[in-house]
């Protein structure tokens, strides 16, 4: 429906505007201010004043200027063309926006999410006559060689396809299946539109139960994450946050990425525009940016859109998973889109709870977390989304409201330690402090697919890292020379899966991925190295005999000088470690030698 | 639709702080400017902060002093704060709102901009990846400032903030180039002599033609600094973007600015979260921060060097953390460093710059660069453990190794770090960083590549 005018502007505080003459307007609606048609969004209404939030910069008006309904909520386009977008945090896309505007963003702009001229090659995979449910397959668009997008039959959609297009190109508006409904004809196009803020929940929901594969050591074996499951990073400023979602997003193993940039740097989504095209998807070899959408809502753009940002970004998401993928959303920061949460709430003047948030920043983070999910969306196909969410505490304190509050809504817990960081050891998630419910969900994935204890191995390194950490108490307190030798062999071990394993460097280009065999290997090889050791210490050996071994710089080393297709060098390393300990032990003098 | 009420002069009906509200207008629009006369004919400027029908709330830049609600008088402009823009400054000196106070006439050619400016498309930055060379070892070895990067200092009063950024301005050169930094100097609440003494250093580097000062002293009304660095910057953009300069810019002391922008904030009402700060802080900041880097279409690049100090000499308040939340990276100045007499005392474990990733290591410094500083790095935080063992222990307890890593440790604070006025070149400090690693075993150096070892290793016993 054609905007109509309804209302003027009276009130305007910033990003918070009032009209009058709103009382057929209904809650979330769209509207539309003065000749420049700047987008708002109604967030109140009182009798026939409605409070608006306004996407953009809101210089220059005025009380009077006219308001237009557009009779609908903010909503995002979907269909092909998003992938390898960047996309502000209303679904404009950035490229079109610089084309049109130059190197700065001005306000007014109306552009479409996707592209109304270009055509996409269409396959149909039914025929007319096919009975057809929501979730069914009506046809295919390779829109990157990483991803093809499939066009399935809508949600309360069911009946016979009375037509299907032949294979073509088509626009996104061009009608590609009619299906005959209980409610008459229905059309199906490659372009679809649905609200944001609400959530489109999963056909079948199920237990996630398979892994997301991320290729950081630290997160695959002591902190997994499940498909379809839920992870906080919160940190400190410069603690690692942004380099590890940019790990996540460059190489797990998902099948779509959507990266949100919800109030943070600009460089930093120009780092991934630069970066994400030049580097492969470890699985295909493809360019990662065949299969990732990013949403550039940076800190000095309109606070209201910042907001709006996390569900334009989850919506996608969802709509990728009712194909049947596995997506994995990565939000950078939510601190930062609570804030506008919080900014907004100021402007209406409403009751501030704790830290000046309102009472529903609870109820909106649990909101956004729960649209994560693993399940059916289809017969024989599954899909999910995962979302990681960075949080910033404010002075690093993980006491504030929304660490605490998003605690309370995610499984996966990495938390990043300030001192590990000013240590130069990154990632710098603690050992300590981090935890992940989905240990036993996907431990039989690992155990079925590598055959190994991936569980007990894990709890064996776990315990050893928690040992030290007790002992380093002590440390504190007395010196390490006071520990018997058994003890400080703990302490050295620790050193050494702390520096050869939990560390990773993003900026390495072999160390910043490893598979999950190398993973394994790399572990179970330190864990070999503290069997020996431990049996040498036992017989009499002194430890800084195993802390001078000529064999750790390599075992440290390893992680970054042993790339995943040389993984049989992880067994020439094990031999000379081998050599090595036996040498050793030949020098522990013998009870029977020393009588001798 | 409401007639616009430029000429018409307003009464004032009550002033609270640094506002002023006034009723009866119409056709004000958010954000215009307006000016305020007072009873002895004074003007000052304010920006419209609030329109509620036929009600504004002004917050006046130039202080609300001797504003009575019985003789003053309003008058709103319709446009939004502007400063003009043009070569011409280059050399002179404003005020914090951009008007000269070195007795020169106001520049005469130019162009109105918004001093809000507007924000950049991410889509359409270039990424900075150019090493600058400050000549001082402990930023372009470990912590890399990189053309077009925002890299704050965090310092507490008595500290030498004023002469490292200072050296910084004197010293910083792209090796290999030619060009020159263009300086926008913006002073907030800042003292009259530290400002005489940065305009001291570009006079004695025979810069002055190439700063642009903006002076907002501490004597000055606390309210004009939420604008002085938007005027700055806007300068600055103009130079850079329009002019295609490489432009450095130094703004201090951020934590004045926060100040009056709390100032504000409490005297509008606003929910005030830690410290009482607003909670739209952080957003604040960005607007300021978030203007430096390279952009499509234009030869020139914004530097950003903001100066704060933090109070208590805390990281943690809300100041220096929600800046550290935004710039990329901070240099953070040690009392305890200073206090041992090493200048420049910078703190390098808190230190980051995160832009250096992209701007070191072959084909920008040394092919060894990277490896050499995450190594220098993981030694120097191994010195810090050690050093507290050993203030428990005592020294001649330590193992043979751990001592090594003390000496070490005062090798690389007496000789990397504690460099004075010297300017040195990069492969100066990456060699100095490698004498350094020659007093550790080689075994404790497993982030460097063999080859590396193998080239610049040299074991000094
Ligand atoms: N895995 C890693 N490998 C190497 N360096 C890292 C790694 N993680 C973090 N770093 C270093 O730490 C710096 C800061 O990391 P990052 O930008 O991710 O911090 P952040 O937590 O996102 O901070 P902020 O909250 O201010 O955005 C990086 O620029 C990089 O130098
Ligand atoms: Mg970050």
């Amino acid at each position: 429906m054609p905007p109509e005018e309804s209302g003027t502007v009276t009130y305007i505080n910033g990003p918070v505007v009032k009209a009058s003459g709103m009382a057929e307007a209904s809650m979330m609606e769209l509207v539309y201010v003065s000749e420049e048609r700047l987008a708002w969004e109604i967030i109140a209404l009182e009798e026939d004043v409605a409070t608006i939030q306004v996407y953009e910069d809101t210089t220059g008006i005025k009380p009077g200027m006219p308001v237009y309904r557009s009779g609908s909520p903010l909503a995002v386009e979907l269909g092909p063309g998003l992938v390898g977008q960047v996309l502000d945090g209303i679904g404009r896309p950035l490229n079109v926006m610089r084309e049109k505007q130059g190197a700065f963003l001005r306000r007014g702009l109306q552009v479409p999410t996707l592209d109304r001229e270009r055509k996409w090659p269409f396959v149909p995979n039914v025929s007319p006559g096919a009975e057809v449910k929501p979730g069914d397959i009506l046809g295919t668009v390779r829109e990157t060689p990483l991803l093809e997008h499939r066009i399935v039959v809508p949600e309360g959609v069911a009946g016979k396809v009375i037509r299907v297009a032949p294979e073509g190109e088509y626009t996104v508006t061009e009608t590609i299946a009619v299906i005959a409904t209980g409610d008459g004809e229905r059309e199906v196009k490659l372009m679809r539109r649905w609200p944001v803020r609400r959530s489109h929940p999963l056909k079948e929901r199920l237990k996630p139960s398979v892994p997301l594969i991320t290729g950081q050591r630290v997160l695959d074996i002591f902190f997994p994450l499940a498909k379809g499951g839920a992870a906080a990073i919160p940190g400190g400023f410069g603690a690692g946050k942004t380099v590890l979602q940019h790990q996540l997003a460059s190489w797990s193993d998902a099948d779509v990425i959507i990266y949100i940039g919800c109030g943070e740097r600009g460089n930093e989504m120009t780092d991934v525009l630069r970066q994400f095209p030049e580097l492969q998807d470890p699985r295909t070899g493809r360019p990662l940016m065949e299969r990732t959408i990013l949403i550039a809502n940076t800190s000095n753009m309109p606070v209201t859109a910042r907001e709006s940002s996390i569900y334009t970004g989850v919506t996608i998401a969802e709509y990728f998973r009712d194909m049947g993928y596995h997506v994995a959303l990565m939000a950078d920061s939510t601190s930062r889109w609570a804030e506008a949460v919080r900014e907004i709430a100021g402007r209406l003047e409403e009751m501030p709870v704790e830290e000046g948030f309102p009472a529903y920043l609870p109820a909106r983070l649990a909101e956004f977390y729960e649209r994560a999910g693993y399940g059916k969306v289809a017969d024989d196909r599954y899909g999910s989304v995962t979302i990681i969410g960075a949080v910033s505490p404010p002075g690093g304190d993980f006491t504030e409201p929304v660490t605490q509050h998003t605690k309370r809504f995610v499984r996966a817990f990495w938390a990043l330690d300030k001192r590990l960081a000013f240590a130069r050891h990154f990632p710098a998630v603690s050992w300590i402090d981090s935890y992940s419910e989905y240990v036993d969900d996907i431990a039989p994935w690992w155990e079925g697919k590598y055959g190994v204890d991936w569980r007990g191995l894990r709890q064996r390194a776990l315990s050893i890292l928690a040992r030290e950490n007790e002992l380093q108490k002590i440390v504190q307190i007395i010196g390490p020379d006071a520990l018997p030798d058994e003890q400080r062999l703990v302490l050295h071990v620790a050193a050494m899966i702390k520096e050869g394993f939990l560390q990773q460097n993003a900026l390495d280009p072999v160390d910043r991925y490893s598979t999950p065999e190398k993973e394994l290997k790399l572990l179970e090889l330190l864990m070999h190295y503290e069997d020996r050791a431990r049996d040498l210490v036992r017989q009499g050996l002194p430890v800084y005999r195993i802390q001078g071994m000529k064999v750790n710089r390599a075992l440290l080393a390893a992680r970054h000088e042993i790339p995943d297709d040389k993984l049989e060098e992880l067994e020439a390393l094990r031999e000379r470690m081998d050599a090595e300990f036996d040498a050793l032990e030949k020098e522990i003098p013998r009870p029977r030698e020393v009588r001798s | 639709m409401a007639v616009t009420s430029r000429r018409v002069y307003l009464g004032v009906e009550e002033v609270s702080g640094p506002l002023v509200f006034v009723r009866g207008v119409k056709g004000v629009g958010y954000g215009e400017i307006a000016e305020v006369v007072t009873a002895s004919g004074e003007v000052r400027r304010g920006r419209v902060l609030i329109v509620d029908g036929d009600r504004a709330v002004i917050q006046v830049f130039e202080g609300t002093g001797d504003i009575s609600t019985k003789r003053a008088r309003v008058r709103f402009t319709g446009e939004p704060m502007t400063v003009k823009v043009s070569d011409e400054m280059l050399g002179r000196v404003f005020d914090g709102t951009g008007r000269p106070i070195d007795g020169g006439p106001p520049p005469i050619g130019g162009e109105e901009r918004d001093i809000n400016g507007s924000p950049i498309n991410p889509a359409s930055r270039l990424y900075p990846e150019n090493f600058i060379q400050t000549g001082i070892s402990a930023i372009d070895g470990m912590n890399t400032l990189i053309r077009g990067q925002k890299l704050p200092i965090f310092s507490t009063s008595g500290l030498p903030h004023n002469r490292l950024a200072a050296q910084i301005v004197r010293q910083a050169t792209i090796p290999g180039e030619e060009s020159e930094f263009v300086i926008v100097f913006a002073a907030m609440g800042v003292k009259h002599d530290e400002a005489a003494f940065f305009r001291e250093s570009f006079r004695e580097s025979g810069a002055l033609e190439n700063v642009v000062m903006f002076l907002n002293l501490a004597d000055d009304p606390s309210i004009e600094r939420t604008i002085t660095p938007r005027v700055a910057l806007t300068v600055a953009e103009y130079l850079a973007f329009d002019r295609d300069k490489h432009v450095l810019v130094i703004l201090t002391d951020m934590t004045n600015y926060c100040e009056a922008l709390r100032e504000v904030a409490t005297a509008r009402g606003d929910v005030p979260t830690r410290k009482g700060y607003p909670g739209y802080l952080y957003s604040d900041l960005a607007s300021i921060y978030e203007r430096a880097g390279r952009i499509e279409g234009s030869k020139g690049s914004i530097t950003q060097i903001p100066i704060l100090t933090m109070p208590n000499n805390d990281i943690t308040h809300p100041v220096p953390d929600l800046t550290g939340y935004i710039t990329e990276g901070q240099i953070v100045l040690d009392p305890k460093l200073h206090q041992q007499g090493i200048y420049p005392p910078i703190a390098v474990l808190p230190s980051l710059s995160r832009l250096m990733k992209d701007g070191i290591g072959e084909g920008y410094t040394r092919e060894d660069h990277p490896n050499l500083a995450n190594q220098l790095y993981a030694s120097y935080a191994r010195v810090q453990q050690i050093r507290n063992i050993a203030a428990i222990i005592g020294e001649e307890e330590l193992s043979s190794v751990d001592r090594k890593y003390l000496r070490f440790g005062e090798f690389f604070e007496q000789e990397f770090l504690n460099q004075g006025d010297a300017n040195r070149t990069i492969e100066e400090t990456l060699d100095l960083g490698w004498r350094a690693l020659g007093l550790l075993p080689v075994e404790e150096l497993p982030r460097l590549k063999r080859e590396q070892i193998d080239k610049y290793y040299h074991p000094w016993e």
